[in-house]
C-alpha cells in the first residue's frame, strides 16, 4: 500500500467544510437543533398537550408517567453505556422477564431478603456472559444478544416450567416496597430510576470508566492504541446494563407481585428507541444519561398526552415511530450540512 | 507533434489552510508511458482524485484530446476515457470476474434478466488479450492479489480508454506477475494509449516509461525524458531544498540502551530485526512502504505478537501483550495512521490528549479534569496547538495541530521510548519542520526516539543512525556520517553493497 | 486455500450437514424419549413440517435480500400482521362480500398492495433521509403495529372463507398449498438474485458499496426495491397463513423479525452485506422448525427450543469467526 499517504485533508472533510461555508446560518441553526432538539422537541410537547388537556401538567398525573415510565427507563440507563460503547444489547427484555420470574420465584423459596441477591447475581451472570462474547470474543453484539434473547427467553419458560410466577401471600410482604412504596410523598420506583440515573450519570460523565467508554465507542482501534483494555470496558458496559435490567426486574415483581414469562418482552426494541431518541449514536461514542432520561420520559409523555386528549395507547406507536425517525434524520442532516441523503 | 492524449493546464487545488496543487501542467500523448514522480504528500494522490472527478480543482483545465473536460464524478471520468487501475482494489469479491469487469453495465436482457452469454463472451474475449490463467466465470474473491488487479485492468479495457492510470500497481506482486503486468502496459501503449505511471521505484520507472513529471510540494517541477536523464536528476528533482532539511548534524551525549530487539521476526511481514536505541539517540527507519517498519512498531507497542526473537527494555528481557502493558513499560507509538489510530476525532482536544492515563490522574474515583486541562495547557504551549480551547472536537482540527495533540498525548507521559510512525504524513510544510525540530529536541533531553519515515530527507534530517529496511529484513545500518541519499536509495532498493541481486523477499 | 473460502464452504453447506444430524439425532433420540408411536421422521410429519416453516421461510426470502443488500428489516412480524388485517377485513367489505368467491383474489391483492407498500415506505425513508436501515425499520416496527391496532382496535379480525380454507389446505403432489408458495418464493428469489441485473447489483452494493457507486451503479433504486419485494413477502407469509386460520389477532407476528433473522444468519448470510444464498436460508428456516418439533417429539419443553436457538445462532457466530480468523494476520486492536 504505497502511497495511502498524500493525504492532504481527505474529501469527506473538505466536503463539510464547503458546505459549511455555502449556509454558515443554517448549518448553526442544524446544529442546535442537533444538539437541543430533543429538549426543543419535548417542551413544545408539553406545552402542546397542556393546551389540550390542562390536566396534563398536574403534579399527580406528571407523577404517574415518571412512575410508569421507570421500568423502561431504567433499563433505558443500562443499554446507554452499551450503545455509547458501539455496540447494542437487544437481550434486555427477556432478561427482565427472567430477573421478574427469577425474584418473585425465590421470593417464596427463600424469602424476599435472600431473594433479591440471589436474582441480581443470576441477572449479572447473564450479563457477564454476553460480555464476555462480545468484549472478549469480539461476536457482533446485534447477533449475539439477538440470540441471547431468545435463549434467555427459553431459560426463563424452563425455570418457570411456561407458568406464571404469583408470590403466595401478596398482602404480607415487605417485597411490594419497591413497586408500590413511597417516600417522602414520591413513588419508590421513581426515586429508583432516579437515584440510578445520577450515579450512573456521573459514572458516565466524570469517571475514568466514562471517558474509557465514549472512547472505544468513538474510536475503538484509537482507545486501543492508546492503552485501553477495550475488551474490559465492553465487558463492564454490558454488566451495567444486566445490573439496570435485575433493577427494572425487581420494581417490576414488587409492582405485581406475579408475573407472565413475556413480560419483558418487546422491551428491547422499545428502550432502543428511547436510548436513539435521546439522540445517542448507533455507531458508539456520543449520547448521555441525561438525554436518555429526556427520551424515555418523551416516549411517556406522548403516551399519557395522547391517552388525555382521548386517543388510544398505541397511537403512540406511531407518533414515536415518526418522532424517532425525523429526529435521527435532522441529527444526520446537520452533521452532513444537508438534508436529504447523497444516496443515488 | 502528436495531439496529447491527456493534458493539465495550470491545475490549481486547495484545501482550507492547504494550498495541495498549485499551478500543474503536463500532458501525456498517446502510446506513450509518462511516470509521475514526488515524494509522499507531493500531491500526487489529490492530482489523481482531480482527475478521477472526486476533487473539482479550483483553477486550470483538463483536456481529454482536444477537448477540455469536467469530470463530475468517477464514472463520468471513465465515460470520457480516463481509466484508474487504483492500488486499494475496488472489486466485489462474491461476485465472478465477468460481473466485476462490467460491473453497473451488465448487459441486459428482457426483463432485467442478464445476458450471461454475451457478458462471458465479451469477457473471455477481453481476458485472452491480457493472458490471464482464469476465466471469466471465477469468483473474484478466489483470485490472488495479482489477477484481483488484472481484473480491474481488463475493467479498464471495456472503455474507449484514452489515458490509463495505474497507481503503484506493483505494489503487491511478484517478479514474474510484475512481467504479465508490463506486457499487458506495452500492449496497451502499441494500442496508442495513454498511460500515467505512478510510483516510487526507480529501476521500474526507468524500464518501462518514456518521460518522467516530478510533482514536489503539490507543484510542477518539471518533464523529463527518461532515456535522457537518470536517478540523481529524478531524486535532486523530487527532493529539492524547500524545508531546512539538513542533515542531522548535531552530537551529544547518548544513555545507556532503552529499547532493543534481537532476532524479532513476525512471519510474513519481517524476519531477524536486530537494533537497539539509546537515550538521547533518533533511529531513522526507512524503506519503501510495505518493507515492514509499521509492523515493527506495532509488535514494539504490544499490537503484534512476535513469533520468534525478543525485546529488552533497559537490558531486561520483555514479553508485550498489549499497549497498555507497552505503555507501562514506558513505550509509547504515536501511529501512522492519526485519524484511525491516534485520535478519537468526536472527542475534545483535552480528552484525547490525556486519554491514556485518565485513570492515573484522578486520585478519587473522579477524573480530575483540573490536572487534565493543565497537561494539556501545558503541551498546547510547548507544542503550539492552535485551537480556540481544549473544548474543541479534535476533528475540527487541522492535520498538523491533530498530529501534535497525539504527540503531546504521549509526551505527556513521559515514556522513556517514543514511536512516531510517519510524523509529518499530510500535514503542511510550517508544521513539518517545527515537529522535525521537536522530535531533535526530544532527543537532547534524553527520550529515545524511533522515527519512521517514507521520506528521505526527514529520515536524514532528524536521525542519528538509520536503519534501512527492504521487504521485511534490515539491509543495513548507517550512521549519519555514513549515509548518502545514494546508498540508501540502493538499500531500501535491496540492493546490497558489492552484490547485485536482490535479496530473498520475506513476504511475496 | 485462501482465508474465507473455507468458511465460505461451509456455510454454504454447514446448514445442510446440520439438518441431517438433527434428523438423525430426533429420529434416534425418539426412540427412547418419544411420547407418540410415530417415527420423527414420517413423511406426514415432514410435510407438515414444510408447512409450518412457510410462514417464516417466506418472509426470510426476503430478509436474505436485505441483508445480502447490506440493510436489515426489523418490521416484517408489523407488516405481516398489517397485512393479514387487511385481507381478513376486507373481504367483510360490502361490495367484496356481494362477489361471493370473487372477492379472494380481490382481497389477496389488497394484502399484497399494503405490504409491498409498507415496504416502499421502509425503503423509501432508507435511501432520502439516509438514515440507518436499522434505526428506520424499528421505528416502522412500531409505527406498522401502532397501524394494526388503529385499524381494528385490540379486537381480532376474523373471517374465515371455506373457499380459502380449503385452498389452504390442499395438497398437490403431496406437499400442502404453504410448502408450495415457500418453494415457488425461493425459486423465484434465487432467479433474481442470479439471473437478473438487479439481483447482481444488490450483492455488488452489500459487498463493495464504493465499487458499486463509483460503477455507476444507483444504491437508491435498488435498495428501494428490496423493501418493496419484502414487504410484499411479509404480506405473501400472511396470506398464506391466514388464508388457512381466518383469525388475526393485533399483536400476530411479533418477534417475527427475530425469527427471521435468526433464520438467515443460521443459513450463512453475512450481516455486512454482499454474501448469502436464499438456498442456504431455506435450510436455515427448515433447521430452525425441525429444531421445534423435534424437541417436541423427544418431549423436551417446547420452551427449550428457544435455549437452544439462541445458543446454536451464538455459537454459529463463533465457528464463523474462528474461521475467518484463522491465517489473517490479526492486529490486536
Amino acid at each position: 500500500m504505497a502511497d495511502v499517504s498524500d493525504k492532504r485533508p481527505a474529501t469527506s472533510e473538505t466536503g463539510r467544510e464547503d458546505s459549511k461555508m455555502a449556509g454558515l446560518s443554517k448549518a448553526s441553526v442544524g446544529t442546535f437543533l442537533a444538539k437541543q432538539g430533543i429538549l426543543v422537541a419535548f417542551v413544545l410537547f408539553i406545552i402542546g398537550f397542556t393546551i389540550a388537556n390542562p390536566r396534563f401538567i398536574d403534579p399527580d398525573n406528571v407523577l404517574g408517567v415518571v412512575r410508569s415510565s421507570a421500568i423502561l427507563g431504567v433499563m433505558a440507563l443500562g443499554v446507554t453505556f452499551v450503545v455509547i460503547s458501539g455496540n447494542l444489547d437487544l437481550s434486555v427484555g427477556s432478561m427482565m422477564s427472567f430477573s421478574t420470574i427469577v425474584v418473585l420465584d425465590l421470593h417464596d423459596k427463600i424469602g424476599p431478603a435472600l431473594a433479591i441477591p440471589a436474582m441480581f447475581a443470576m441477572t449479572l451472570c447473564l450479563g457477564a456472559f454476553i460480555g464476555f462474547l462480545v468484549g472478549y470474543l469480539r461476536l457482533n453484539s446485534l447477533i449475539v444478544t439477538l440470540g441471547m434473547l431468545s435463549a434467555i427467553h427459553g431459560l426463563t419458560l424452563t425455570y418457570s416450567g411456561g407458568q406464571n410466577m404469583d408470590i403466595a401471600d401478596k398482602s404480607g410482604t415487605w417485597f411490594s416496597v419497591f413497586g408500590q412504596g413511597e417516600a417522602l410523598g414520591i413513588p419508590v420506583p421513581i426515586l429508583m430510576f432516579l437515584a440510578l440515573a445520577a450515579a450512573l450519570g456521573v459514572i458516565l460523565a466524570k469517571t475514568p470508566f466514562g471517558r474509557k467508554v465514549y472512547a472505544v465507542g468513538g474510536n475503538g482501534t484509537a482507545a486501543t492504541f492508546s492503552g485501553i483494555r477495550r475488551a474490559r470496558v465492553v465487558f463492564a458496559c454490558y454488566l451495567i446494563s444486566a445490573f439496570c435490567v435485575a433493577c427494572a426486574g425487581l420494581i417490576q415483581a414488587s409492582r405485581s407481585l406475579g408475573s407472565q414469562n413475556t413480560v419483558g418482552q418487546g422491551m428491547e426494541l422499545e428502550v432502543l428507541a428511547a436510548v436513539i431518541l435521546g439522540g445517542a449514536s448507533l455507531l458508539g461514542g456520543s449520547g448521555t444519561i441525561f438525554k436518555t432520561v429526556i427520551g424515555v420520559l418523551i416516549l411517556g409523555f406522548i403516551q399519557n398526552g395522547l391517552l388525555l386528549v382521548g386517543l388510544q395507547f398505541y397511537v403512540q406507536y406511531v407518533v414515536t415511530w415518526i418522532i424517532i425517525i425525523l429526529a435521527v434524520w435532522l441529527d444526520i442532516a446537520a452533521k452532513r450540512g444537508r438534508l436529504w441523503s447523497p444516496i443515488a | 507533434m502528436t495531439q496529447p492524449a491527456l493534458r493539465l493546464e495550470g491545475i490549481v487545488k486547495t484545501f482550507p489552510g492547504v494550498r495541495a496543487l498549485d499551478g500543474v501542467s503536463f500532458d501525456v500523448l498517446p502510446g506513450e508511458v509518462h511516470a509521475l514522480m514526488g515524494e509522499n504528500g507531493a500531491g500526487k494522490s489529490t492530482l489523481m482524485k482531480v482527475l478521477g472527478g472526486i476533487h473539482q480543482p479550483n483553477e486550470g483545465r483538463i483536456l481529454v484530446g482536444e477537448t477540455p473536460a469536467v469530470m463530475a464524478n468517477p464514472l463520468d471520468a471513465k465515460g470520457k476515457g480516463i481509466v484508474f487501475i487504483h492500488q486499494e482494489l475496488s472489486l466485489a469479491e462474491e461476485l465472478t470476474v465477468a460481473e466485476n469487469i462490467y460491473l453497473g453495465e451488465l448487459p441486459k436482457k428482457r426483463w432485467g434478466f442478464v445476458d450471461w452469454e454475451t457478458l462471458y463472451e465479451r469477457t473471455d474475449r477481453i481476458l485472452k488479450t491480457l493472458r490471464v490463467g482464469f476465466d471469466a466465470r471465477t469468483r473474484v474473491g478466489t483470485l490472488s492479489i495479482a489477477n484481483q488487479q488484472m481484473v480491474e485492468i481488463a475493467r479498464a479495457l471495456t472503455v474507449d480508454a484514452k489515458a490509463v492510470i495505474f497507481d503503484e500497481p506493483t505494489a503487491s506482486l511478484t517478479d514474474a506477475e510484475k512481467v504479465v503486468l508490463f506486457d499487458v502496459i506495452a500492449d496497451l501503449k502499441s494500442q496508442g494509449v495513454g498511460i500515467i505511471y505512478i510510483s516510487h521505484r526507480m529501476e521500474e520507472i526507468f524500464k518501462i516509461t518514456d518521460r518522467i513529471s516530478v510533482l514536489r510540494d503539490g507543484q510542477y517541477r518539471g518533464t523529463l525524458n527518461t532515456a535522457e536523464t537518470n536517478e540523481d536528476e529524478v531524486t535532486q528533482l523530487m527532493i529539492g531544498r524547500t524545508l531546512d532539511l539538513s542533515r542531522n548534524t548535531s552530537h551529544h551525549q547518548l544513555g545507556e540502551v532503552a529499547l532493543e530487539a534481537r532476532g524479532l521476526s513476525c512471519r510474513g511481514l519481517f524476519e531477524d530485526i536486530s537494533f537497539e536505541v539509546r537515550k538521547g539517540e533518533v533511529v531513522g527507519f526507512y524503506g519503501l512502504v510495505g518493507a515492514g517498519r509499521t509492523e515493527i512498531a506495532e509488535t514494539l507497542f504490544g499490537l503484534r505478537s512476535p513469533t520468534a526473537g525478543s525485546i529488552h527494555v533497559h537490558g531486561k528481557e520483555v514479553r508485550i501483550h498489549s499497549p497498555a502493558e507497552a505503555i507501562s513499560l514506558g513505550i509509547s507509538l504515536v501511529p501512522e495512521d492519526r485519524k484511525s489510530q491516534g485520535l478519537v476525532l468526536g472527542m475534545n482536544c483535552r480528552d484525547n490528549m490525556t486519554l491514556p492515563q485518565v485513570g492515573e490522574l484522578s486520585s478519587g474515583p473522579f477524573t480530575a479534569e483540573g490536572a487534565e486541562i493543565a497537561i494539556f495547557e501545558k503541551y498546547r504551549e510547548k507544542l503550539d496547538i492552535r485551537t480556540p480551547s481544549w473544548k474543541q472536537t479534535v476533528g475540527n482540527l487541522s492535520g498538523g495541530n491533530q498530529q501534535k495533540i497525539v504527540i503531546g498525548k504521549w509526551l505527556s507521559m513521559n515514556p522513556e521510548v517514543l514511536i512516531v510512525d510517519e510524523p509529518t504524513r499530510g500535514i503542511d510544510v510550517g508544521s513539518k519542520s517545527e515537529i522535525h525540530n521537536l522530535i531533535r529536541e526530544l532527543a537532547s533531553q534524553g527520550y529515545a526516539v524511533i522515527v519512521i519515515s517514507s521520506e528521505m530527507p526527514e529520515v536524514l534530517h532528524v536521525s542519528d543512525r538509520i536503519v534501512a529496511m527492504y521487504s521485511g529484513r534490515i539491509m543495513r545500518t548507517f550512521t549519519s556520517e555514513e549515509v548518502t541519499e545514494d546508498n540508501l536509495i540502493q538499500a531500501i532498493s535491496g540492493i546490497e553493497p558489492g552484490k547485485s541481486a536482490e535479496r530473498e523477499p520475506v513476504s511475496a | 486455500m485462501k482465508p474465507g473460502t473455507l468458511s465460505t464452504f461451509l456455510a454454504r453447506g454447514a446448514i445442510w450437514g446440520f439438518i441431517v444430524l438433527e434428523l438423525i439425532f430426533f429420529s434416534i433420540a425418539g426412540q427412547f424419549f418419544s411420547v407418540s408411536d410415530n417415527a420423527f421422521l414420517d413423511p406426514a410429519n415432514m410435510l407438515l413440517l414444510l408447512k409450518q416453516s412457510a410462514p417464516i421461510g417466506i418472509i426470510a426470502m426476503g430478509m436474505t435480500i436485505i441483508m445480502i443488500n447490506g440493510n436489515i428489516d426489523l418490521s416484517v412480524g408489523a407488516t405481516f400482521a398489517l397485512a393479514a388485517v387487511v385481507l381478513l377485513d376486507s373481504m367483510t367489505w360490502p361490495f367484496m362480500a356481494a362477489m361471493g368467491d370473487w372477492a379472494i383474489p380481490l382481497a389477496w391483492t389488497f394484502a399484497l398492495l399494503t405490504g409491498a407498500v409498507l415496504g416502499a415506505i421502509n425503503g423509501l425513508i432508507v435511501w432520502k433521509t439516509g438514515v440507518d436501515a436499522f434505526i428506520v425499520t424499528l421505528g416502522s416496527m412500531l409505527g406498522f403495529r401502532g397501524l394494526v391496532f388503529m385499524y381494528n382496535g385490540e379486537q381480532p379480525t376474523s373471517h374465515l372463507n371455506w373457499t380459502l380454507v380449503d385452498f389452504a389446505e390442499a395438497q398437490f403432489l403431496g406437499l400442502h398449498t404453504a410448502t408450495w408458495f415457500l418453494l415457488g418464493v425461493t425459486a423465484v428469489i434465487w432467479v433474481v438474485m442470479h439471473r437478473t441485473i438487479h439481483g447482481r447489483n444488490a450483492y455488488a452494493i452489500g459487498d463493495n458499496r464504493e465499487a458499486a457507486i463509483n460503477a455507476g451503479i444507483r444504491v437508491g433504486p435498488h435498495m428501494m426495491r428490496n423493501f418493496v419485494l419484502i414487504g410484499f413477502l411479509a404480506a405473501l407469509s400472511a396470506v398464506v397463513f391466514y388464508s388457512e386460520s381466518g383469525s388475526v389477532n393485533p399483536n400476530d407476528g411479533q418477534l417475527y423479525e427475530l425469527w427471521v433473522i435468526t433464520a438467515v444468519v443460521l443459513g450463512g448470510t453475512k450481516l455486512t452485506g454482499g454474501s448469502g444464498s436464499v438456498i442456504s436460508t431455506l435450510g436455515g428456516v427448515i433447521a430452525i422448525q425441525l429444531l421445534r418439533k423435534g424437541l417436541g417429539h423427544i418431549g423436551a419443553d417446547t420452551e427449550t427450543v428457544n435455549l437452544v436457538i439462541g445458543l446454536i445462532l451464538i455459537a454459529v457466530l463463533f465457528l464463523d469467526r474462528q474461521l475467518n480468523v484463522k491465517g489473517k494476520e490479526a492486529l490486536r486492536t
